[in-house]
C-alpha cells in the first residue's frame, strides 16, 4: 500500500484551520492504518497545520502513507524562524495577545511535533519559509508481548 | 455512562448535537490551550472548557471527542455551534464553574 496527497493551506485562515488534518486523519483511518498511528499523525499534522496559519502567507502540506510509516511534510511561504533552537522550547511563543486569547500560542506545537513523531526535521530561513518533515512509525504495539509497557505509553 | 445522562444529572443546556447523546463517556479533560488538548485528550472524552470560538470544534472532531462543555454559562459563539452541528459535535453548557462541571462528571462515570 502506498498513499500520496498534496493539501494546500491558507495563512490567517483560522476558520479553516484543522481541516486538512481531519481530512488527513480519515484518509489514514480508511486505510486501515494501526490507531495509535493515526492518532500520533493527527497530533503532528494538526500542529503544522496551524503554524502554517498563525505564520504564513500560503503552505502545503504533503502526505505519504505506507506500510511501514506516515510521513506528513509541512512547507511554507512565511516569516520564517530566526532561532529554531529556541522555537522548539516548550512555552516560547511569538504568537498575538489575540491568537493566545483562542487557546493557540501555548509554545507547545513544535515540541508536541517532535514528541509525537518518531523522526522530526525543520528547517527554516527568515524572510522565506519553513519545512517540517515528521515521519510516525506504523508500530502495532499488539505485536509486542514481550513489551506491555509500551501499550500503556502509548495508548 | 452516555451523555444523556450527564445532561440530565448537572442539569446541561444542549447548545447543539441533541441527537448525538447516546454516545458513550469514557473520561474527560479540562484544558484552554488547544496544543494541550489535541495532545492529551482521549476518544471519547468529554472536553472541558471556556473556550467559545469554533476552533474548538476542529479539536473535538480531530480527537473524536464525545462533547464539548462550556463552563459558567458560556455561550458559543455562533459559528461555533454552525460548525459543531455540521460535524456532529455536541455543544453543551453548564452554569457552574469548570471544577465544579469536572468532579460531578468525574463522580458520576467512576460509580
Ligand atoms: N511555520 C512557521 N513559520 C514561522 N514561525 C514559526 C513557524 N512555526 C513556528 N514558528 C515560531 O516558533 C514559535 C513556537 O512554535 P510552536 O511551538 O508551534 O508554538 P506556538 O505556535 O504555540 O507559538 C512560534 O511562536 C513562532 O514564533
Ligand atoms: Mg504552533
Amino acid at each position: 500500500m502506498s498513499y500520496d496527497k498534496t493539501f494546500s493551506v491558507e495563512g490567517g485562515n483560522f476558520q479553516a484551520a484543522g481541516n486538512v488534518s481531519s481530512e488527513i486523519k480519515g484518509i489514514l483511518k480508511e486505510l486501515g492504518l494501526p490507531r495509535d498511528t493515526v492518532r500520533r499523525a493527527a497530533i503532528v499534522c494538526y500542529e503544522s497545520e496551524i503554524n502554517i496559519v498563525s505564520y504564513a502567507k500560503k503552505g502545503q502540506i504533503v502526505l505519504h502513507a505506507d506500510d511501514q510509516s506516515v510521513e506528513i511534510e509541512a512547507k511554507d511561504e512565511g516569516s520564517g524562524i530566526p532561532d529554531i533552537e529556541l522555537a522548539m522550547k516548550e512555552g516560547y511563543s511569538t504568537a498575538t495577545a489575540q491568537v493566545r486569547e483562542m487557546g493557540f500560542g501555548a509554545g507547545m506545537g513544535l515540541s508536541n511535533m517532535k514528541r509525537y513523531a518518531d523522526d522530526f526535521f525543520i528547517s527554516s530561513e527568515v524572510g522565506v519559509g519553513t519545512y517540517v518533515k515528521m515521519v510516525v512509525f506504523n508500530l502495532d504495539l499488539k505485536l509486542h508481548p514481550d513489551h506491555p509497557q509500551w501499550v500503556d505509553t502509548y495508548t | 455512562m452516555d451523555l444523556a445522562a450527564i445532561v440530565k444529572a448537572l442539569n446541561l443546556k444542549v447548545g447543539c448535537g441533541g441527537n448525538a447523546l447516546n454516545r458513550e463517556v469514557k473520561g474527560g479533560y479540562v484544558g484552554d490551550l488547544l496544543s494541550d488538548v489535541i495532545a492529551n485528550s482521549q476518544e471519547g472524552h468529554v472536553w472541558i472548557t471556556r473556550q467559545i470560538h469554533q476552533n474548538i470544534v476542529a479539536v473535538a472532531s480531530l480527537k473524536d471527542l464525545a462533547a464539548i462543555i462550556l463552563v459558567q454559562g458560556s455561550e458559543p459563539a455562533p459559528d461555533t455551534l454552525e460548525k459543531a452541528t455540521r460535524e456532529g459535535i455536541p455543544i453543551l453548557i453548564a452554569t457552574d464553574p469548570g471544577f465544579e462541571v469536572a468532579g460531578k462528571i468525574y463522580k458520576l462515570i467512576s460509580t
